[in-house]
């Protein structure tokens, strides 16, 4: 083939964007039917990263599934290791102490205040600043460091246990949770001075990026794309477990429905998650944790069971149909970023490309979560 | 309140039996569950009908059981009354040769009440009516159920292979799938 090729002006391309792909943010393809600048239809392509967790959490025991929780999202796995023990303490009838549940409060909204920093700077860098990522990647690291210590490991928690927890916090952990809260609270400030005013960031996002309550609605979309579209809806106050009732912490929402709104949602929901392991840590009970009465082998009675968990992303739900086994029948795993990503084939109708890509850094994609 | 409004529409979808015998399963199967003891008693297969569940212990309010034939009328209900679409799955009752479907709604407001609809047919022909035509976001865990279990969600758009290989001819959620 030689010579350029020429399109006429009447016709349409097919752009693959990924599988592999900067603004993808792990192994997703996008089949765009481009005119011009301008994305006539998109076709999602998803897949790559397929692990069939739920099948394994049908071959294996309830403990041995433990692990599997935190390879679905890696920036904010303690959420979804939360609701897995929830769901299964809540079929098998464990009781947690309140230590903790508690200690499980504070590492799941430092795990989230991490997730929304590491969000930040991904999205903010897709839009080309690179510096706010540095910022908030030293930011972050002190959250890693902290949940390191505490949980063993960075990314792959596999800290909670049905009926409490692997390992108790110490005063170290306590006082870098404290020492972090007032740092935290300054470079929320910092970011905003940096990013939110600027008028390049805002003319990439201000009304762009549309998504609205009823669309919501009709795709399943929860977390921060629900409440950018004024909808009041996180299930920590909707459909209160563990401790949050205990707490007193707001739910941001913003009503105007563009990309600018889901952004002000995450970086105000920090701010809450810093007063809820504020308040966690002043009220942080003494006591065991692990329950004195626990059973040996895990066998809920038969029955269906869910439980759904406010994660970083949006509601996460775990749905047990148990036999009666030590396996459960069928483990299914609803992640919210699946039901939030579902709805970008038509929101990016007509838009350009560039907005597009912008959208989709919006909704806080992490790939695993969404091929499961 | 919305719990009440929805039971009954969605108790009117089942003219016969009548609603007083409706009213004793219900109470039995509740009683069942009350008792965590291993009941004794040979399992029945459970009859179509509106149950409610204990929030606490299960984690939902309502569930239906219904004729394939019913889904779209029941999920119109819950579209008419602001539900959202949580997800659809499937379960695989290899004994009693069935495969379930499951669809479970959610509300985003203070009402909490999630509603689980299920609609069982045989193994060998599962056929169900998609309901992405009421809510397009049921078009994606429409096709992973395909891809997991093979039920065929008739008059859907696009169902081929979501999170499978594109050449996928197995369906590895089924009880006698062999990797």
């Amino acid at each position: 083939m030689s010579g350029p090729i020429h399109i006429r002006p009447d016709e349409t391309f097919t752009l693959n964007v990924g599988p592999q792909h900067p603004a993808t943010h792990g192994v997703l393809r996008v089949k765009m039917e481009m005119d011009g600048e301008y994305i006539v239809k998109a076709e999602t392509v998803l897949g790559y990263i397929h692990r069939m967790h739920e099948l394994m959490g049908e071959n294996r025991t309830y403990p041995q599934v433990l692990p599997n929780l935190s390879r679905l999202d890696y920036l904010g796995a303690l959420g979804y290791t939360h609701g897995h023990v929830l769901a299964v303490e809540r079929a098998a009838g464990i009781e947690v102490p309140e230590r903790a549940e508690y200690i499980r409060a504070i590492t799941v909204e430092l795990n989230r205040v991490a997730s929304h920093l590491f969000w930040f700077g991904a999205f903010v860098m897709d839009l080309g600043g690179f510096t706010p990522l540095m910022y908030a990647i030293e930011d972050r690291e002190h959250i890693l460091d902290m949940l390191e210590a505490v949980t063993g490991s960075r990314l792959t928690y596999c800290y909670y246990r049905f009926g409490g927890l692997y390992n108790d916090v110490d005063d170290d952990f306590i006082a870098a949770a404290r020492a972090f809260i007032p740092r935290m609270r300054k470079s929320l400030k910092k970011y905003d001075a940096l990013v939110t005013g600027n008028i390049i960031f805002r003319k990439r996002l201000e009304g762009i990026g549309p998504i609205s309550a009823e669309m919501c609605r009709k795709y399943g979309a929860t977390g921060p794309v629900a409440r950018g579209a004024g909808l009041d809806f996180d299930v920590r106050k909707n459909e209160p477990y563990s401790v949050y009732p205990e707490f007193d912490f707001d739910v941001p929402v913003y009503h105007e429905c563009d990309s600018l709104a889901r952004y002000k949602v995450r970086m105000d929901e920090m701010e809450q998650s810093l007063r809820i392991i504020e308040q966690g840590l002043d009220k942080l009970p003494d006591g065991p944790i692990m329950p004195k009465k626990k059973p040996k082998l895990i066998k809920p009675p038969v029955g269906d069971y869910y439980q759904a968990v406010e994660t970083a992303r949006g509601s996460f739900g775990i749905r047990i149909v148990s036999d009666g086994t030590k396996n459960a029948y069928r483990f299914k795993l609803r992640s919210p970023t699946y039901s939030n990503m579902s709805l970008f084939d038509e929101a990016c109708e007509g838009m350009m490309i560039m907005d597009a890509l912008a959208m989709m850094g919006s909704l806080d994609l992490v790939i695993p979560e969404i091929d499961r | 309140m919305i719990k009440e409004t929805v039971k009954q529409a969605l108790q009117d979808l089942f003219p016969d039996p009548p609603p007083v015998v409706e009213e004793l399963v219900a109470e039995a199967a509740a009683e069942g569950e009350e008792e965590k003891k291993p009941a004794k008693k040979k399992e029945e297969p459970r009859i179509n009908g509106v149950i409610e569940r204990d929030h606490a212990a299960h984690g939902y309010d309502i569930d239906v059981q219904l004729e394939p034939g019913q889904l779209l009328a029941a999920v119109m209900i819950l579209d008419k009354t602001g539900f959202f679409l949580e997800s659809v799955t499937g379960v695989d009752w290899i004994k009693e040769d069935q495969l379930e479907s499951v669809y479970d709604f959610s509300r985003f407001d203070f009402d909490v009440c999630r509603v689980v609809i299920r609609t069982r047919t045989s193994r060998s022909e599962p056929k169900v009516p998609t309901i992405s035509k009421i809510y397009p976001g049921a078009g994606w865990h429409e096709r992973e159920t395909h891809d997991f279990f093979g039920i065929k969600f008739e008059g859907h758009p696009h169902l081929i292979p979501l999170l499978l290989p594109e050449d996928a001819d197995f369906h590895p959620l089924l009880k006698d799938f062999k990797p």
